[in-house]
This record gives structure tokens, C-alpha cells and sequence, in this order.
């Protein structure tokens, strides 16, 4: 597990001389639990303001984080309706105004994020896992495995996604989120297994891995000590940018309707604004707008965001 | 105008020169590099004298600063490279004299490649691959000067036939098309279409076979005899300079640490570091020499010993060498050596094994294979 | 101790089918290396010393012949006598900067196959055999390097890491793929005194690729020589017999050719020349002897025809070369005694008798009178 954890880790440790006899370096040692967590943090953030444009991103993903995950403790989580509010301009009670049924949308839109933010990582790190085994296993092993992971791969890529979303949503209640997420990793994980795949092909080939198979240190070990430590960083990029396609899909999930109207969120906002006619009124235009725009934001910070992520685990620009 | 006045360390005449002022002179040149954890030293006071005809070897190894000056004295040093002192001065062929490093952009253009040309260090793939030999040969001639094309034909065809390759089978042809030996050997041709009085080759030897590595000489050895050119060859490999050099310096850390005529360094080395690489590169042929590592690790340019940056690894090191940086002392009549000891340097090889081994000419009898010493 | 060589490579070839054609890298390889023995692979680029080794190695399997580990084929051993042959043969590649995980420190490289075969328990015993095997290869202190990365190390350092890698499963062989040729001159002979120490101390074997004669020459001086050319190996023997007079007209020309380190020898030696300067290509080998169109020896009708099989010459050494391995029966013949009335005892009582092959044999003017028993023994 050494090469995972590792990824923020103090490695400042590394380069200090280590105390004369062996016993004594062991207090040294990596592995070692509390204080590196602190060192972690505040590794991970130098690493994170190395890009100016990259720290700004996820300052910014963070305060969304926050705000989604923190504030619905603050606001009040159903509102009554409010027939005698509706599509009110903003004002000093109602910050972004109010919606078609007199609920304050500030108050919406900070409850809204956090199922957005929720499914979209984890439909990112369902795609992410099956992509990663399954590329890495037929990259390596080849052959048969490699012909029969492809086409099923192929397969999935070609499914009119849509259509098939349709035809699920009327047999499976879709009222659980982390449904929604591992429906939405199933249908995204082909595009993502090809280039895990491209990328541990080229790997397999470098000597480090050659000297560990003649240690004959085992295909797992390979694979996932030697080979995938190395691609860290190409997983983190693909498991952002993996995030923003899955903010997407469910954003048009709901607005097409196909995902449950359940709860509230950005999606379901979204949804019913454009059903109740919000880009009618002039006032109401913040109903559509609001989470439009937060969602095109947080989009926009993750992607940002992914500057300062491409280099942060390689072991040359860290603590040198 | 005569050549600037030697330091108190004369720069040493060479045995027999054609003429008395030497064709390129590098007087105390410096260069450096900015990197982000510091200034780096890669060149520090060097100087030497490059007569006409002659052939100098930049012998040393990674970080002793030998590619960054032959690549100084064509300016060719990438954006964070400067040089802060020194000079390089070139004597024309009308027997004026300029410093190169004042040269202005038109200038030196026209002093690269049509007065001193270079062939880069992994030459093979320098020839852009998706052009015919023939093509990229024009292009260089009349990048730098325009001419009929015909004379340039000839020209190529000269040179080509120079370098033992058959013009009309090289010039149609591919890069990728030609072996690594036929590449190199193609620019070495090209660097000489302009006539330069001076050729700068960064390991011409590199990664080529022993058969390819021993055309190569060869070629080198033709051309230079038929062209009379300068010749600077900057390599690791202390063979390439017994082959060919006349004189030989040897760097360590940025600087010469000793200069010489080739017999000088060979057989008489006054710098323990040329002392070290001698004992750690013996012959194939003849007897066993005991060979020996020199001790210690490569230095760390950012982080250089005071001193003389060698000391940490010398065997003779001791008090002033820790705090006195040596000058190039003069050993001998064109032989200097930056050591403060340097008359304490011996070569002393102990034989391990006697051998009167060299080859036989075919037909000899077969002589019964000795044993081998333990 | 069994007679048998450790490793042995028995008639191995290596085909590669390539868009241009098929590729012999290696091409009917006969090699033994006997328990501690150093034996050198020289050859130029195409040589097929790589190839070589790794198939020595088990990297990669021959498409014909065997690899035989004390006497056992290794692509026929089940699992566990694999496994056996496995840590017994290790593998040093060439790059330094390619040969380590760069995500791994010292210490995680060192400890993998420590931890993964069950060699050590818990981790005060994992640093301990850790820094042992450092110091074995003269990185000391060894915590001055336990926890540094790749990066943080010279080329130096970063081979002697994966020297210290090869010995945790204590080999018995290891095959050194031109383990020093990346390294500056001043650190390449420490590290083959390291190497010569360790194979002295451990009794560990070696098959060192290189193509630098020099090299092969210090490392392997009480050892063995194979010379290979295009595939096949042209000449072996002892290291001082092949340095010192060698036979083979590639070889010659090869040792002939080394620039040296001396002026005065390398400026008046006599170069053996070979004709043609064009390198031949695996794609296109030449018919018969392959060397035959660059071999100054080359005699047409035998040499563009025929294959020579690497046979002894001297008791001690291999050559396949037609035109040597006939003057060298010449001359045995001319030399005796008996002269063209030669007869099967007379054969069989010559001291070079045994060393004469079934087609010097055909040849000799007594050849019908001589019989294949003769010669076998």
C-alpha cells in the first residue's frame, strides 16, 4: 500500500538525514499514523497552489463542497409553500426571490448541491473502479480476457444511453441516489476503461515492471502496487473529469424527467422551472437561472481545478 | 590586433603549430545556468587555444561541463544559459579577430555553420525524417549563403564520397532509410558544406557499435587530413581522444583541470583526476592493468566543495586544496595541470597479468592458451 | 555438486514476425554457465545478446529449443519448481533510470519481494535485511538511502538499488544486461568490483551482456567468452584466449577495432578490414555463414552455402568458421607425423582427434577411413 498512501504524505521526512543506527530511524518511518495527517493537509495544499489558476478552482470546489454538505444544517430543509410570494424579485428576505410556489431559492439552492455533488462523485468513482480493474486486467493480461472485456465494452459504448435510461426508469424506482450514481457509472465506464487500458499497455513494457516480474512478485502485486501507482495521475484526471460528465447526466436526467422528482435539487429545480414556465416571467428568471449557473461554476471549478491535480503525485515535485 | 595577454598561467603553445595565433581562443569563459534551486556553474574559467589543423578533445564526464562549452562557443546555450565573463576569440580567414560573444544576430549567423559548424551530441536523429537527404543538404547551404544548385550537387557529392558514403544511394534517400553510422556520417558532411575552419563534434562515438565507432575515426581522420580543419570533439570516452586529438583537456566540475598534448595526458598525467579516469579505462589489447574506480560521487554543481571541487575524491588531497581553488599551473612546455600537487601525480599500473598479447596477422601458428592469472 | 551446467540454453531461437519480415534475433543458441561461473555475451547492436539473456532469464519464452535450469526445462516445470528457477535467476537491466519504480522508495523496492515471499517477518526484520543488502553493495549508511526515490539518487546509486533488488531472493545466476554501460567511466569500475566481490563472496553466477570488450574483458577474465553475431555466437572460450588471440574473423575485427586508451597503440596497430561498411540487418541474413559478405576470409561456394556450426577448434574454444576450422585441421594433419596416411587409430590417438568435426572429417583426404565413432570420441 506504500506507493497509495504515500500520495500526501510528508515526504520533507524522506530527505532529512535519518538518525545514525537502524532502531532509532524506525520512529522516522513512513506508516508511522497521527502527525503525517496534518503534514498530509498541509502537503496537499502547497501541492494545490503550485497552479494559480488550479488553487482558484479548488478554492472554489470547496466552498461549494461546503456550503452543500454544511449549510443545509443552517436553512431550514422543507419550506412551506407560499402562494402569495410567488416569482418574487429579490429582496432582502428572499436573496435570489422566490419560485412558483413562493419558496426562497437561496434557501433551495443550498439544499440543492449536495445530492448533485454526492451522485456525481460517486457515479465518478463507481466508473472510475470498473474502468481501472477491468482495463488494467485486460491490458495486462491480454488475449482472451482482453478480446472479451473489449467487447463487452463496445457493447455498452453503443447503447443509445437515453433511450436506455428511459426504458430503466419506468421498470426500476430510481428513489435512491446511489442508484441513480451506479446506473450512471454503468453506462460511463467504456470511455474511460479504453484509456486506462492504452495507458497500462505502455506501462507493462517498462523495465521497473519487468524486474518485478522476474521477482516473480504476482500479477495483483503487479498490477496494483506497480503499474497503477504510476498512472495516480491520470486516475485523479479521469475520475474529475469523470465527475462533471456525471453532474451532466443527471442534470439531464432531471430535466428530461427520467430521474425521480423526489427531494430537491439543482436538477429538480431545474426541471420544474422549465415545466412551470419560468422563462416566461422576467422575475422568475432567477428560478432558472440560479442553478444554471452554479452548476456551469461548479463545473467549471472542478475543471480548473484539475491544474494543479496533474502533477500531484509525482514523487519529483513533491518535498524535493 | 594581437590576442588578449595570457593569465599568469600561460595557455600552452602546441608542439608544432602551422601558425602562431590560434584560430579560436577561449580566454576565461564562464557560463551559467539559472535554475529554479540556484545559479549553476556549468562552465567556470576556461581557457584554451584551438590552432589551425589541430584537433583538441573536451574529455570528462556528466556535470564537468563539456557540452555547455562546446555549445558556448556557437551560442547556442538554451534561454536560462549566460555568460557572465570571457571570451572567445576567432581569427578569420582574412586574419581579423573577433569575440564571439559580441558578435551581433546577422553576425553570427553567418559565423555559425560557414565558419564553425557543429554536429550534435545523438546526431543520428538530428535529420528531419520526413525529408530526403538531398533536400536537407540545399537547405543548409542556402540557408546560410545562396548558390546554384549544381555547385551545391557537387559539393554534396564531394563531401558525401569524403565520408565514404555513395553519394547517388545517400542523397535520394530517407533518414530512416540509412543505418546510424550512414546518419552520422551524413552530418558530418553536412556540417562541412560551408567550409567552417572549425567543426565542434559532442560525441560523435556515442551509441554507435565498435565497427560504426571505428568508421567513424576513420572518416574523421580522412576528412580532417583532406579538409585541414579545426577540429573540437567533446566526449567521455578517453579512447576517442588517443585516436584522434592532438592535445587533450580534461574537465572536472566545470573547469580544465589539465591540458596537454595527447602523449602529455596518456602517459604522463598531472592531475589526479585525468590519473583516475587513465586507471579506470585500461586497454583491451596487451596486458592486464589493474584497474581502479575513482572514489567518491559525481559533484553537485548547485553545492560545489570549496576549494578545489575535486579534493573530496583525491587521494592526494590535503590542507590548501580544502580552501585555495588551483590555478592551471604550467608543468611542462604546453602542459598545465590545476593541481597544487600536481608534481606528486604519477601513472603506476600494476600489471595483473603479462600478456605478450596482440593480435596475429591470419596464418600464424596458434599459440597454446596461457592460464589465466586467478 | 551434479555435473550439470546451472543454466543452459540448448539450440534456442527466438523468431519475431515483423510487418517486414521474420526476425531471427536469436537463432539456434547453445550456452552453458556452470555454478559461479562468469560467462560474457558480446556482440554489437543485433547481435541478439539481449535476446539472449532475457530468454536466460525466463522474460521471454524461445519459439524453439530449451532453457534448462540444472538439467530441467523451465517452460516444462510446474509451479513450483518455476517458482524455484525464478529466484534462483534474477535480471539487472541496462537503465538505470528505467529499472526503479519511481513511485517507490529504496526501501519499498528492496522490501516487495522480501515481504512477497515470505523471506522476512514484521517490519524491524524487513529494514534490517533491507539496509543488510545495502551495505552488500556499498550504499552506506544505509539509511542515507532507504527512503530516498529514484530521483534523489545518481545513475550509481540507482544500479547498485537494483543490484541489492536481484540478491533479496538469493540467486544463483544473474544476468546482467550491460549493467554498467550508462554509467559515468569513474563509478563503472567500482561497480564491477562490487559485482566481481559479490560473485566471489555468494558464489554467484553471471551472464554479463555487453558490447564493450573492455568491460568484458576485467569482468570476466577467469570466465568465459561467447561472441555473437546476428543471432548466433561465432567464437567462446576463456577470456584471455579470445582477448588474446582470437580466431574467428569477427572477432578479430572486432578486437582490432576497439579504440584504445593509448595513443601510440591505437595509432599504429594493424586494423583487420573488413569488406563492405554496410551493417548487415536481421531482415536480410545472409545465406550460409552470415557473416560471410563483410569477412575478408570468405570463400565462395562454402561460405555463402554452407552454415558452420560452432565446433571446437582448440580443446578449449568454439569457433564457426569454416575456413578456420579447415586450417586448423591442415595444419593438425601437415603436423603429423603420418601425414595423409591417416587411419582411424591414428585419428583417434591424436591429441586433436576428438576435437575434429563429421565435415573436417569428409574433407580430409582420408576421410572415408575415418569413422564417425572415431571422431565422436
Amino acid at each position: 500500500m506504500a506507493g497509495w498512501i504515500r500520495a500526501f504524505g510528508s515526504r520533507r521526512r524522506n530527505n532529512k538525514p535519518v538518525a545514525q543506527t537502524v532502531g532509532t530511524s524506525l520512529a522516522d518511518l513512513p506508516g508511522q499514523p497521527a502527525p503525517r495527517a496534518v503534514a498530509g493537509g498541509l502537503g496537499l495544499l502547497a501541492a494545490m497552489a503550485r497552479n494559480r489558476a488550479g488553487l482558484l478552482g479548488f478554492i472554489v470546489f470547496i466552498l461549494f463542497v461546503l456550503i452543500a454538505f454544511i449549510g443545509p444544517f443552517f436553512v431550514p430543509q422543507t419550506l412551506p409553500a407560499d402562494l402569495k410570494a410567488i416569482y418574487q424579485a429579490p429582496s432582502p428576505q428572499h436573496l435570489l426571490g422566490t419560485d412558483s410556489e413562493g419558496r426562497d431559492i437561496g434557501i433551495q439552492m443550498i439544499n440543492g448541491g449536495q445530492s448533485i455533488i454526492l451522485v456525481g462523485a460517486t457515479a465518478a468513482l463507481l466508473s472510475t473502479l470498473i474502468s481501472i480493474t477491468f482495463g488494467a486486467l485486460a491490458a495486462y493480461l491480454g488475449g482472451y480476457v482482453d478480446t472479451l472485456i473489449m467487447l463487452v465494452a463496445d457493447v455498452v459504448l453503443t447503447l443509445p444511453q437515453i433511450v436506455l435510461l428511459a426504458v430503466l426508469a419506468t421498470f426500476i424506482k430510481l428513489n435512491s441516489p446511489w442508484l441513480l450514481a451506479a446506473i450512471i457509472a454503468l453506462l460511463s465506464w467504456p470511455t474511460l476503461l479504453r484509456a486506462v487500458r492504452a495507458q497500462v499497455l505502455s506501462l507493462k513494457e517498462r523495465e521497473y515492471v519487468e524486474a518485478a516480474r522476474v521477482l516473480d512478485l504476482g500479477t495483483p502485486r503487479i498490477l496494483f502496487l506497480e503499474i497503477l501507482p504510476n498512472m495516480a495521475n491520470f486516475i485523479l484526471m479521469n475520475f474529475t473529469i469523470g465527475m462533471t460528465g456525471a453532474i451532466y447526466a443527471q442534470v439531464g436526467l432531471y430535466l428530461l424527467g427520467l430521474a425521480p422528482l423526489a427531494g430537491n435539487n439543482w436538477g429538480i429545480m431545474l426541471n420544474l422551472a422549465w415545466v412551470r414556465g419560468a422563462i416566461f416571467f422576467k422575475q422568475s428568471l432567477l428560478y432558472i437561472l440560479a442553478p444554471v449557473l452554479a452548476i456551469s461554476l461548479l463545473q467549471l471549478s472542478i475543471v480548473t481545478m484539475t491544474r494543479s491535480l496533474e502533477d500531484i503525485f509525482n514523487p519529483r515535485l513533491r518535498g524535493a | 590586433m594581437t590576442t588578449v595577454g595570457a593569465q599568469p598561467t600561460t595557455t600552452p603553445q602546441p608542439a608544432a603549430a602551422a601558425q602562431d595565433e590560434p584560430i579560436l581562443s577561449v580566454r576565461d569563459l564562464c557560463v551559467e545556468y539559472r535554475a529554479a534551486a540556484g545559479i549553476v556553474r556549468a562552465v567556470e574559467g576556461a581557457s584554451f587555444d584551438l590552432h589551425a589543423g589541430e584537433t583538441i578533445a573536451l574529455i570528462g564526464e556528466s556535470g564537468s561541463g563539456k557540452t555547455t562549452l562546446g555549445l558556448g562557443v556557437l551560442r547556442l546555450l538554451p534561454k536560462s544559459g549566460r555568460t557572465p565573463r570571457g571570451q572567445i576569440l576567432y581569427r578569420r580567414r582574412d586574419g581579423r579577430i573577433e569575440d564571439v560573444l559580441k558578435l551581433p544576430n546577422e553576425e553570427l549567423r553567418r559565423f555559425r555553420w560557414q565558419e564553425c559548424a557543429m554536429v550534435f551530441q545523438a546526431a543520428q536523429n538530428a535529420l528531419n525524417p520526413v525529408a530526403r537527404v538531398w533536400d536537407q543538404m540545399l537547405d543548409t547551404v542556402r540557408a546560410h549563403r545562396g548558390a546554384r544548385r549544381d555547385e551545391v550537387r557537387e559539393r554534396c557529392e564531394r563531401l558525401l564520397g569524403m565520408v565514404q558514403l555513395e553519394p547517388q544511394r545517400v542523397l535520394h534517400a530517407f533518414p530512416h532509410e540509412l543505418s546510424g553510422g550512414m546518419r552520422q556520417r551524413v552530418l558530418i558532411a553536412m556540417s562541412l558544406l560551408l567550409d567552417p575552419q572549425v567543426l565542434i563534434l559532442d560525441e560523435p562515438t556515442t551509441a554507435l557499435d565498435i565497427l560504426t565507432q571505428r568508421a567513424i575515426i576513420e572518416v574523421l581522420r580522412s576528412v580532417r587530413a583532406e579538409l585541414h580543419f579545426a577540429m573540437l570533439f567533446i566526449s567521455h570516452d578517453l579512447s576517442l581522444a588517443a585516436e584522434l586529438a592532438d592535445r587533450v583537456a580534461t574537465m572536472y566540475a566545470g573547469k580544465v583541470v589539465e591540458l596537454g598534448t595527447v602523449r602529455d595526458i596518456f602517459y604522463d598525467p598531472k592531475h589526479p583526476y585525468t590519473l583516475g579516469l587513465i586507471k579506470a579505462v585500461p586497454p583491451v589489447a596487451g596486458d592486464l592493468f589493474e584497474i581502479s574506480s575513482i572514489a567518491g560521487t559525481p559533484p553537485n554543481l548547485l553545492n560545489l566543495p570549496p576549494g578545489c571541487s575535486f579534493h573530496p575524491r583525491c587521494a592526494y588531497a590535503r590542507g590548501q586544496c580544502t580552501t585555495d581553488v588551483p590555478p592551471l599551473y604550467a608543468v611542462a612546455a604546453g602542459h598545465a595541470s590545476a593541481c597544487h600537487y600536481w608534481s606528486e601525480v604519477q601513472l603506476s599500473r600494476k600489471v595483473i597479468d603479462a600478456r605478450s598479447g596482440s593480435l596475429l596477422p591470419a596464418g600464424e601458428a596458434v599459440p597454446s592458451p596461457g592460464e589465466a592469472a586467478g | 555438486m551434479s555435473g550439470q551446467p546451472l543454466l543452459a540454453l540448448e539450440r534456442v531461437s527466438q523468431v519475431f514476425r515483423t510487418r517486414q519480415g521474420q526476425v531471427r534475433a536469436v537463432d539456434d543458441v547453445s550456452l552453458a554457465v556452470e555454478p559461479g561461473q562468469v560467462v560474457c555475451l558480446v556482440g554489437e547492436s543485433g547481435s541478439g545478446k539481449t535476446t539472449s539473456a532475457k530468454i536466460a532469464a525466463g522474460l521471454r519464452r524461445p519459439t524453439s529449443g530449451a532453457v534448462r535450469f540444472q538439467g530441467q526445462d523451465i517452460w516444462r516445470m510446474d509451479r513450483n519448481q518455476f517458482r524455484g528457477y525464478r529466484r534462483a535467476v534474477q535480471y539487472i537491466h541496462q537503465d538505470p533510470y528505467a529499472s526503479l519504480n519511481p513511485v517507490h522508495t529504496v526501501f519499498d523496492t528492496v522490501a516487495a519481494p522480501l515481504r512477497h515471499h515470505g523471506l522476512v517477518r514484521g517490519h524491524a526484520e524487513t529494514l534490517r535485511r533491507a539496509s543488510d543488502l545495502l551495505v552488500e553493495v556499498d550504499l552506506t549508511p544505509p539509511e542515507n538511502f532507504l527512503f530516498k526515490y529514484p530521483h534523489q539518487l545518481s545513475g550509481g546509486q540507482r544500479q547498485r538499488v537494483s543490484v541489492a533488488r536481484a540478491l533479496t531472493l538469493h540467486p544463483l545466476l544473474i544476468a546482467a544486461d550491460e549493467a554498467t554501460s550508462m554509467l559515468d567511466v569513474s563509478i563503472r569500475v567500482s561497480m564491477l568490483n562490487m559485482l566481481k566481490r559479490l560473485s566471489a563472496d555468494l558464489g554467484v553466477g553471471f551472464l554479463f551482456i555487453t558490447h564493450d570488450l573492455a568491460i568484458a574483458k576485467y569482468f570476466a577474465w577467469s570466465g568465459h567468452i561467447a561472441v555473437m553475431y546476428l543471432g548466433r555466437v561465432v567464437e567462446y572460450g576463456p577470456t584471455p584466449t579470445i582477448i588474446n588471440a582470437p580466431r574467428h574473423p569477427y572477432t578479430r575485427a572486432l578486437l582490432s577495432a576497439i579504440p584504445e586508451p593509448d595513443p601510440d597503440l591505437t595509432r599504429h596497430r594493424d586494423r583487420l578490414q573488413l569488406r563492405g561498411v554496410d551493417v548487415a540487418s536481421l531482415l536480410h541474413v545472409p545465406s550460409g555463414c552470415s557473416f560471410h559478405p563483410r569477412c575478408p576470409l570468405s570463400e565462395q561456394g562454402l561460405c555463402d552455402v554452407l552454415r558452420p556450426e560452432l565446433a571446437p577448434i582448440d580443446p578449449r574454444r568454439d569457433v564457426a568458421c569454416h575456413v578456420v576450422a579447415r586450417e586448423k585441421t591442415e595444419k593438425v594433419v601437415a603436423s603429423h607425423p603420418e601425414g595423409a596416411a591417416c587411419g582411424p587409430e591414428v585419428v583417434a590417438s591424436h591429441p586433436e582427434g576428438a576435437a575434429c568435426g563429421p565435415e573436417v572429417v569428409a574433407s580430409h583426404p582420408e576421410g572415408a577411413a575415418c569413422g564417425p565413432e572415431v571422431v565422436a570420441s
